[in-house]
């Protein structure tokens, strides 16, 4: 266990503690809603770790940083920030999706512009944000979010 | 009413579910398969699944804890009634506050952005509120933290804040900038 994990679940055990002395029945109910989160997210789990095995194993490093590594450039970013956009997974999900991409020669640009992406843009929500917020609004917000997460991953990439 | 939506948030989260174990069943069918047909690839596919399988499922029950708690301790109709009425620096800052503490999909935070645009709120502080939601969660960076290194967590964290602050208020420029030109049409 690193850690990372240690604490995770340092934090995770000391904020039931307290919640559990302020407020038992509260703190039982946020207990039930993290269990079914968290049965609710499994499927999603094994998916992802058998997408990243397969990747890792059948896909060789150099194919992958031909296309995302550090000699791609830009056209390798603008096209896993294109995926992150259009793709639909849990955020939490992204990061070892993203670990796993980085394992496998692609550059941290690449790695950065994929995960900020997917968690700002919401292709598959954007009807409904359409619906809530008007055409304008969420237009501009996933445009422009799509431009600043470009911009992120690039200064990422230049300084790590 | 509330019921009604509660039950109609279950149905969606069972058809999610079917969704999800359909998938699931496909490719571990695929990984079976390639796996057969490349006997010598079997170790390191199976190897790197269970060392990733091992690193998630030693912060995920925790990680769900803190968003349960969260869900329960935060309700959205709290959160709804600071932002509504603050503005300023401290607008800003509880937008992403705010934004980071609760959880729940981004589909949540769109009618609590629509609730808040009508009571009048900043245009500005509702985007940083979205994009914090979809992408400044504590417990998502604390995910972030375990697979990317503290480096990566926190250079992203910094960065995305700085653009997000940035784009907010873009958005409310190009918004006003509209409605001026748009006039009586579009303030209908």
């Amino acid at each position: 266990m690193n850690v990372t994990a240690i604490v995770i679940n340092a934090v995770a055990i000391f904020s039931f503690l307290i919640a559990f002395l302020k407020d038992r029945e509260k703190a039982k109910k946020s207990l039930k809603i993290a269990g079914k989160s968290f049965i609710r997210m499994l499927p999603m789990v094994f998916i992802i770790i058998i997408i990243i095995g397969l990747l890792l194993g059948f896909v060789p490093p150099e194919e992958i940083s031909k296309f995302i590594g550090d000699q791609s450039g830009i056209v390798g970013v603008l096209i896993i920030g294109v995926a992150g956009a259009l793709m639909h997974i849990p955020a939490l999900l992204a990061f070892p999706l993203g670990a796993s991409l980085l394992e496998s020669g692609a550059s941290v640009t690449a790695v950065a512009a994929f995960i900020t992406t997917l968690t700002m843009i919401g292709m598959v929500t954007l009807p409904l944000e359409i619906k809530e917020l008007g055409k304008r609004m969420a237009l501009l917000r996933n445009g422009i979010s799509f431009v600043i997460a470009i911009i992120i991953a690039l200064i990422m990439g230049a300084i790590l | 009413m509330k019921n009604q939506l509660k039950q109609k948030d279950e149905r969606k989260a069972k058809k999610g579910m079917v969704r999800d174990l359909i998938i699931l069943g496909i490719i571990l069918a695929v990984m079976v398969v390639l796996l057969i047909e490349f006997p010598d690839k079997r170790e390191p596919v199976i190897d790197t699944s269970w060392d990733f399988f091992l690193e998630m499922i030693m912060i995920l029950p925790a990680v769900m804890v803190l968003l349960g708690l969260f869900a329960v301790f935060v309700p959205n109709e709290t959160v709804v009634r600071y932002l509504g009425k603050t503005s300023g620096l401290k607008g800003i800052f509880l937008a992403i506050l705010l934004g980071a503490l609760p959880t729940g999909p981004l589909y949540v935070a769109f009618p609590m952005a629509a609730v808040l645009l009508k009571k009048g709120a900043r245009i500005s502080n509702i985007i940083i509120f979205l994009s914090a939601w979809a992408c400044i969660k504590i417990p998502q960076e604390m995910v972030e933290l375990q697979f990317l290194g503290i480096e990566f967590m926190v250079m992203r964290l910094i960065l995305t804040v700085i653009f997000v602050v940035i784009m907010g208020f873009i958005i409310e420029w190009i918004m006003k900038l509209d409605d001026e030109k748009g006039g009586v049409k579009n303030a209908v």
